[in-house]
């Protein structure tokens, strides 16, 4: 009886928080959406659209590595395969019987077979995430069926990271190699894919996609599912056991991150005017890891955080210092992993807001074993004897 | 009718025998106790009836069904459950929500990413809790449980999946002697309805739950019978128990 008492007080409690994130959401997104276009300059505007697109491959790495605990660092081939789907799209507007001018460079006179359905505007729409979460879910497939995880996960992923880099690198005929494919001078639904009006589109879209894919990622970190993704990162073996296949699961965390990470690789790409194999280099791979460390693992509010810091911080220092910012960078690392292991986000739930207390000459409030204040046995009693 | 039965089996790990040529059955409803020196084979004889290790020679019958190459997942799913010898609970997770995964039925992704929590699944949830004796502490991070609580979770785990056959590694170690009479008890509990294998060094322990002992000595069975009869063996004397002054 009591604990039924107990159970809808809870649940009371959850929908007060639930209600609270949704009230935050929208005061994020009206911030975001309404105030800043009116407030910052198109060049400031423009770099907060790519942070914002950014942001959105970071809740995919904080999907498949801190919820389900595998270390990706190949997810700039999900996040590349997302942004040529969509170039190849714009670079497809042209007027009838032309094809792409890099093509002359090269002598090639016929479209190659595999640009043909990027003529389609549904089909690239479903190709910026379909083809990297498929890529991912075959990657990921062989990859977990052998039971290869830890360190050869991610030495792996690196290792196929490099393959597809080398790939579109060396590709001039098809894909126009080192020099990528601009986006900015091209046409989309009779405008400039550069000019104002359609990079606020791709800015609002930003912001919709993050909450939406946020949203998505609260759904399935929050039930059974994601409580079995915690299980698999923390005890595979007992995820075994206990009659689940672990594969299975973690194909398919894998293949919806990249899909993720494809989605964030195309908003980038149209906001930056350019897609090159560059995006598929080891280091900006390794750069997407390091957000979702600085804002905190399984969190997911941390990895937009960690992501939005650390390229304000970039774009500040390097504007400011352009000389030694890399420095500041390495030095901002280093502190965050050694200080604050679980990020910024998971500090502020576990000892941050005492700390912030104590700072302020606020008293702190005593700590011990956190369920000895409160020990569930004694409240239950307690509970008893009151009613 | 035979729950179990393990016919032949060698267990090669790189030319040392783990197992040699074991042979090994027992009765549906059994709870059997398996004891023997370090190194005797008793962590590899449960490797090798869930699927964690296969068998060089010899095979595996559960139920009537030959285990060999069938993965961990399945034989789990058969009705074979196993408790580690450290507890292995999840410990980012609740106390119910460990459980919770267990009961779940379907354990296939999509079913497990759309199905919510049916009120029987909850039912056994809520019974499971009062079981193993943590209803009050259901909401707790299974991290802040003492080392005894977590082996009664660990218990409870197992039972939530309705296993018909649990095997069970040194529950009692580094328990106290109160709570090792409570996992006595507990085993014990559960004995009337399953049948059960049981893995210890706690010679004591094994006085209170044991009727059939079985004694492991390099990779074979040595010895068969009751507490008494295996105290007084003089072969089990001499590789296991030592002689008493």
């Amino acid at each position: 009886m009591n604990q039924e008492i107990g159970r809808i007080a809870q649940q009371k409690q959850k929908q007060q928080q639930r209600l609270i994130e949704i009230v935050v959401i929208i005061a994020i997104a009206i911030i975001l959406g309404v105030i800043m276009p009116l407030a910052l300059p198109v060049f400031r505007l423009k770099l907060l659209g790519r942070f914002l697109s950014l942001c959105i491959v970071a809740l995919g790495i904080d999907l498949i590595w801190g919820y389900t605990g595998l270390l990706s660092l190949g997810h700039g081939i999900f996040f590349s395969l997302g942004g040529y789907a969509l170039a190849m799209y714009l670079q497809l507007q042209l007027p009838e019987g032309q094809i792409p001018d890099f093509f002359m460079l090269y002598g090639v006179e016929n479209l190659p077979w595999f640009w043909e359905p990027f003529y389609s505007f549904p089909f690239t729409l479903v190709a910026i995430f379909l083809i990297p979460g498929i890529v991912a879910a075959i990657l990921g497939y062989l990859v977990f069926r052998n039971r290869i995880k830890g360190v050869y996960f991610s030495i792996l992923t690196q290792a196929a990271l490099l393959v597809f880099f080398h790939l579109f690198n060396g590709q001039q005929k098809y894909i126009n190699g080192t020099n990528g494919l601009k986006t900015d001078t091209t046409m989309i639904f009779g405008t400039q894919a550069g000019s104002p009006a359609a990079q606020l589109v791709f800015y609002e879209l930003s912001i919709l996609l993050m909450i939406l894919i946020y949203l998505l990622c609260r759904w399935l970190t929050s039930g059974r599912f994601g409580r079995l993704l915690v299980a698999i990162r923390d005890d595979e073996n007992r995820v075994r056991f206990s009659g689940y296949d672990p594969t299975g699961f973690k194909v398919l965390v894998f293949a919806i991150s990249g899909a993720i990470a494809g989605i964030s690789g195309a908003l980038y790409t149209v906001q930056s005017g350019i897609i090159t194999p560059s995006f598929m280099e080891v280091a900006f791979s390794i750069e997407m890891v390091i957000w979702v460390a600085v804002g905190g693992r399984a969190t997911l509010v941390g990895a937009i955080l960690g992501t939005v810091l650390v390229r304000l911080g970039q774009t500040f220092l390097s504007e400011q210092f352009p000389q030694v910012w890399l420095f500041f960078q390495g030095a901002l690392f280093l502190i965050v992993v050694t200080v604050l292991p679980s990020g910024i986000v998971g500090w502020l739930r576990t000892d941050g807001w005492e700390y912030m207390r104590s700072l302020l000459g606020l008293r702190q409030p005593i700590m011990t074993y956190p369920q000895l204040e409160e020990d569930p046995e004694l409240q239950l009693e307690r509970e008893e004897l009151e009613s | 009718m035979n729950i179990l039965e393990i016919e032949n089996v060698t267990v090669n790990f790189d030319g040392f025998k783990a197992l040699n040529n074991l042979n090994f059955s027992m009765k549906t409803g059994e709870l059997r106790v398996i004891i023997g020196p370090n190194g005797a084979g008793k962590t590899t004889f449960l490797d090798t009836i869930t699927g964690k290790v296969q068998p060089t020679q010899g095979q595996v019958i559960f139920k009537g069904r030959n285990l060999g190459n069938i993965p961990e997942y399945k034989i789990a799913r058969l009705g074979i459950g196993r408790k580690f010898q450290t507890p292995r609970v999840y410990l980012n997770l609740t106390v119910a929500e460990n459980l919770d995964l267990v009961v779940n039925q379907n354990k296939n992704v999509f079913p497990t990413l759309f199905r919510r929590p049916i009120s029987g699944e909850k039912r056994t949830v809520a019974g499971l809790l009062e079981t193993v004796g943590l209803a009050a502490k259901a909401e707790l991070k299974a991290e802040f449980l003492a080392h005894g609580e977590k082996q009664r979770l660990e218990i409870g785990m197992l039972v939530a999946q309705s296993p018909d056959l649990l095997l069970v590694d040194e529950p009692v170690a580094g328990l106290t002697d109160e709570e090792t009479e409570n996992v006595g008890n507990l085993l014990l509990a559960l004995a009337e309805s399953h049948s059960i294998i049981v893995i210890e060094h706690d010679m004591e322990f094994v006085r209170q739950i044991a009727r059939q002992v079985t004694v492991l000595h390099q990779g074979s069975v040595l010895f068969e019978g009751n507490m008494d009869q295996v105290q007084n063996d003089p072969r089990v004397i001499e590789v296991y128990l030592g002689k008493e002054e």
